[in-house]
């Protein structure tokens, strides 16, 4: 009894043990603003960025920013995802294809998508638009790298045996080239996630009326340090979500996978 | 648990004819004639490199012969009318996919009880629903067998299937693939390193050199048979000190039986 009582504190020790340094810097911070060390001007008080988030939430603002910052990561990702993930299925399978497009891709993929912010206010002003085109040009290339890799990594051999047990075309994709290619597949989702959220943040500050890095960039300009520190923690945490959702699909698609067992 | 479960089919014979492969200018198999009876269990022995592979991959239709043809019953292999099923030292499972729906690859319709009866008869039901990242190198191979038993093959080819498993294990897969042989009937090729083990499970052995049969001995034991019989261990050395005699061709200095026991695996 004694012995399980203190392996589940040994355990319970061990869970928190990450957390202490972090709550200690939170507790040294709250100290250091409420003490005058740190003035407001510079970082507020942990409580105080509490505060402006209750405020914001209560009145529907936080709610309203989050839910279009979401949307605009959610559109263009899936623009960009899924145009890669298209122009990756088509090179990693038809060597016609390959011929035609992967040099292409990988040229433009040599362009930095912040170098483009130029041409984008260009193009599309500060228009939605413009947003969704930075993160879906980001989006786009890890997911093509990674599904065009996983694509020709997938083992000869297991496709060799495949073909001789009669399985060809769809089946063949389905039951073999998919799933050989997905754990390559999944890591440049997650790749493409990370960089949605970065592009949308250096978009949203740049030029927009709504959204998270608007919120921020509104509440500089009226010295709340509060609200620009709550929305840089927002974006943490969104980014944080997205990460999380990626590799709860990795686990349930690659449930085979020993690394998952 | 030994009753059958797929419907008996009897073998096919293969006729092979000036069967030639050559790989950029490197000639593998050269002219090559062989007559296969139908149900026969042939094991195939040679040294590394020598085309036991190639000459299996080029049956199944996995290569296309530089020259030559290979025939079953008569007519050639690639119209389809014989079920040929090939095993590989790596039993080639996919990972993705559980033990189960790896015996049922390539079938359509209610596909499950037959896939269940192919793992009953390799003694596998207990594990249909796990990965094979789960399984053993044993088990991998038993599951492989069962995936090609499902299609009724007239014609199993096993290109070294035991090759990776461990002495103990080697065995009892060598005991499964021959009671499923005498239940079945379809004809074997089976390729090994294992010179006893061609003895053991072959009606012949055939050694393939410099792009030939260069030896193709009947095995007169018989079945089950025991490695400690007189003519088991006969065979043996006759087959092995063929093998070993020939880079150089002179003398054939006679092996101790010892020495041959410990050679078996250097092939
Ligand atoms: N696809 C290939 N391309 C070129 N050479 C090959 C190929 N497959 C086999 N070979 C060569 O053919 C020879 C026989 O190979 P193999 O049939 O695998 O021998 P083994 O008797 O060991 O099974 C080897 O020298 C090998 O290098
Ligand atoms: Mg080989």
């Amino acid at each position: 009894m004694a012995i399980s009582f203190n392996s589940v504190g040994t355990q319970l020790a061990r869970r928190a043990a990450p957390w202490v340094v972090p709550a200690l810097l939170v507790v040294v911070w709250q100290w250091a603003a409420t003490h005058g060390v740190l003035t407001s001007r510079i970082l507020p008080a942990p409580l105080a960025v509490l505060e402006a988030g209750a405020r914001l939430w209560q009145s529907g603002e936080l709610w309203a920013h989050l839910k279009i910052s979401f949307w605009r990561a959610a559109i263009g990702f899936s623009v960009g995802g899924g145009i890669g993930l298209l122009l990756g299925l088509i090179t990693g399978l038809s060597k016609r294809g390959e011929l035609l497009l992967d040099t292409t891709v990988q040229m433009i993929r040599n362009v930095p998508p912040l170098a483009l912010i130029p041409l984008v206010i260009l193009w599309f002003g500060i228009d939605e638009a413009a947003k969704l085109f930075l993160v879906a040009f980001g989006t786009l290339f890890p997911v093509y790298i990674n599904t065009y890799h996983g694509i020709k990594s997938v083992d000869k051999d297991l496709v060799e045996m495949a073909k001789s047990y009669g399985l060809r075309g769809w089946p063949l994709f389905r039951d073999v080239i998919l799933p050989g290619a997905l754990p390559s597949i999944l890591v440049g989702v997650r790749f493409a996630l990370g960089f949605a959220w970065i592009l949308l943040i250096v978009a949203e500050t740049i030029s927009a009326s709504s959204g998270i890095g608007y919120l921020a960039m509104n509440a500089r300009e009226f010295l709340q340090t509060d609200v620009v520190v709550l929305a840089i923690l927002l974006y943490a945490l969104l980014g944080k979500l997205s990460d999380y959702g990626a590799r709860k699909l990795e686990r349930l698609w690659l449930r085979w996978h020993p690394a998952y067992q | 648990m030994t009753q059958t479960t797929v419907e008996p089919a009897l073998g096919v014979a293969l006729t092979i004819r000036n069967l030639s492969k050559r790989f950029g200018d490197q000639t593998v198999l050269q002219a090559l004639d062989l007559d296969i009876r139908a149900g026969e269990f042939v094991a195939i022995v040679g040294r590394s490199g020598c085309g036991k592979s190639t000459l299996l991959r080029l049956i199944a239709g996995l290569e296309t012969a530089s020259t030559g043809q290979v025939l079953a019953d008569g007519s050639p292999m690639d119209t389809g009318h014989f079920d040929t099923r090939m095993m590989f030292q790596d039993a080639r499972l996919l990972p993705w996919k559980t033990v189960l729906q790896n015996v049922g690859l390539g079938l359509t319709g209610n596909w499950q009880p037959k896939a269940l009866a192919a793992l009953a008869e390799v003694g596998l039901t207990d594990h249909a629903g796990k990965w094979p990242s789960q399984l053993s190198g044993g088990q991998r191979q038993r599951v492989a067998l069962a995936r090609a038993l499902i299609h009724e093959p007239q014609l199993l080819l096993l290109d070294e299937p035991l090759g990776a498993l461990d002495a103990l294990t080697r065995i009892e897969m060598q005991q499964l693939i021959e009671r499923l042989w005498q239940q079945h009937r379809f004809t074997v090729l089976l390729v090994t390193h294992d010179v006893e083990e061609a003895v053991a499970l072959g009606d012949r052995v055939l050694l393939i050199e410099k792009g030939q049969v260069g030896l193709d001995l009947q095995v007169p034991l018989h079945r089950t048979r025991s490695r400690g019989a007189a003519g088991f261990a006969a065979l043996e050395e006759q087959v092995l000190s063929r093998v070993l005699s020939l880079p150089g061709k002179e003398a054939i200095p006679e092996p101790a039986p010892i020495a041959l026991g410990a050679l078996r695996w250097a092939l």
